[in-house]
């Protein structure tokens, strides 16, 4: 498999699995508005991953179903934030922002490519992402607003920050943390990035209950 | 099939028009801008098209019907959808936007240099499709579709859609 498709690969599979646990919010978020902007967020977020597993399929000879749901878990590429079960608030708005954060830096970068497709893809991309970082921005002052959010945030951060970091490759980590400790005016712990591949217990469960239709029907079903 | 006429170019964009938005029946593809191009060689049509937003769930549903359009005109259609940066919603039509505000949708803002900030989004500067007053607030930025913010009028006190600028 060449760089280019491996990488396609990687933000495919790091998008669909964050839409699925922004999906997990579909009905129990704290409030009405945030089950629509979290099940919105969802959607886009695999629609994202259908059109980079769609890339990569063309490439490899094959489609983006097989892509996002014949693989084993171990086979994913995602990075472990966006395997993380985090049902509790203020570690989902934590990791929410943070992976946006990162996604911001990646998309700049695809859209500054000399790789045509990539970089309209991103570009498409980075409008809709455009919504969901002013979504976390907002959670963020929220939080930040009050001692216990900021403490709680601060908390949910300094947790995820080893996994955040890993989103990104080397050269642009640094960008992650120079935007993430001046938006909370602290520096963050000098930890390891938590690479892709070093798969969290949370994906093998999520994989179970995602590809559970698709196993159980017989090749070749029609839906 | 024998063909009365040849197929043109103008034929197919006709037809198009007449294909409605699944989730907003009042406009038409044309309208939204999102068939960025036709080309007919012979009985081959060849249309490009790329979806408002890429996690569209009827983008399949969009590419049948262009098909059909093209087969009912007696052509041999060929869908490309393209995804890459060549629509915003400032390509929806002036027809598009009016017909946006009678069926009781806001229609975009017109994007600006820069990036998208979420205070011009709070800001007042949007107006109600029901009263047209700009007495508005933003109340989600996420709404029934991907398209779709939720705002609410405190003029005649009724939420609405707006259409996202993207």
């Amino acid at each position: 498999m060449s760089e280019r498709t491996e990488f396609i690969l990687a933000m495919a599979d790091d998008e669909l699995i964050l839409g699925w646990r922004n999906s997990e919010w579909t009905g129990i978020a704290p409030f009405l508005e945030e089950d629509v902007a979290f099940s919105s967020i969802a959607q886009n977020e695999i629609g994202h991953a259908r059109a980079l597993y769609e890339l990569a399929a063309a490439e490899l000879g094959t489609t983006a179903d097989a892509l996002a749901f014949d693989r084993r878990p171990e086979e994913y590429r995602c990075a472990p934030l966006v395997e993380l079960r985090r049902l509790e608030w203020a570690r989902t708005i934590a990791r929410h922002w943070l992976y946006e954060t990162a996604d911001e830096i990646r998309l700049a970068a695809l859209k500054a490519s000399d790789d045509p497709e990539l970089a309209g893809i991103a570009a498409k991309m980075d409008r809709e992402e455009a919504y969901h970082r002013m979504h976390a921005e907002m959670w963020i002052d929220r939080l930040l607003a009050t001692d216990e959010g900021r403490t709680r945030l601060n908390e949910a951060v300094d947790e995820l920050w080893g996994p955040a970091l890993g989103v990104l490759d080397d050269e642009l980590r640094p960008e992650l943390r120079r935007r993430a400790e001046e938006r909370l005016g602290r520096p963050l712990p000098d930890v390891d990035p938590v690479p892709r591949g070093a798969h969290e217990a949370a994906l093998a469960e999520l994989w179970e209950e995602m590809t559970m239709v698709r196993r159980s029907a017989p090749a070749g079903s029609q839906w | 099939m024998a063909l009365s006429h040849k197929v043109t170019e103008h034929d197919v964009w006709e037809a198009l028009a007449e294909i409605p938005d699944p989730e907003i029946p009042d406009i038409s593809l044309v309208d939204l801008g999102v068939i960025k191009g036709v080309d007919v060689d012979g009985e081959r049509v060849r249309v490009d098209f790329t979806p408002t937003f890429m996690g569209c769930p009827a983008l399949e549903h969009m590419r049948r019907a262009i098909e059909e359009k093209v087969e009912q005109l007696g052509g041999e259609p060929e869908v490309r959808v393209l995804l890459d940066d060549s629509w915003s919603t400032d390509d929806i039509s002036h027809e598009g936007r009016e017909k946006l505000r009678a069926a009781g949708f806001a229609p975009p803002a017109p994007r600006q240099a820069g990036k998208l900030e979420l205070v011009q989004l709070q800001g007042a500067a949007f107006r109600c499709p029901y009263c047209g007053s700009t007495a508005t607030r933003l109340e989600n930025l996420f709404g029934p579709t991907p398209c779709r913010s939720i705002r609410y009028c405190d003029a005649c006190r009724q939420p609405f859609e707006q259409f996202k600028t993207i």
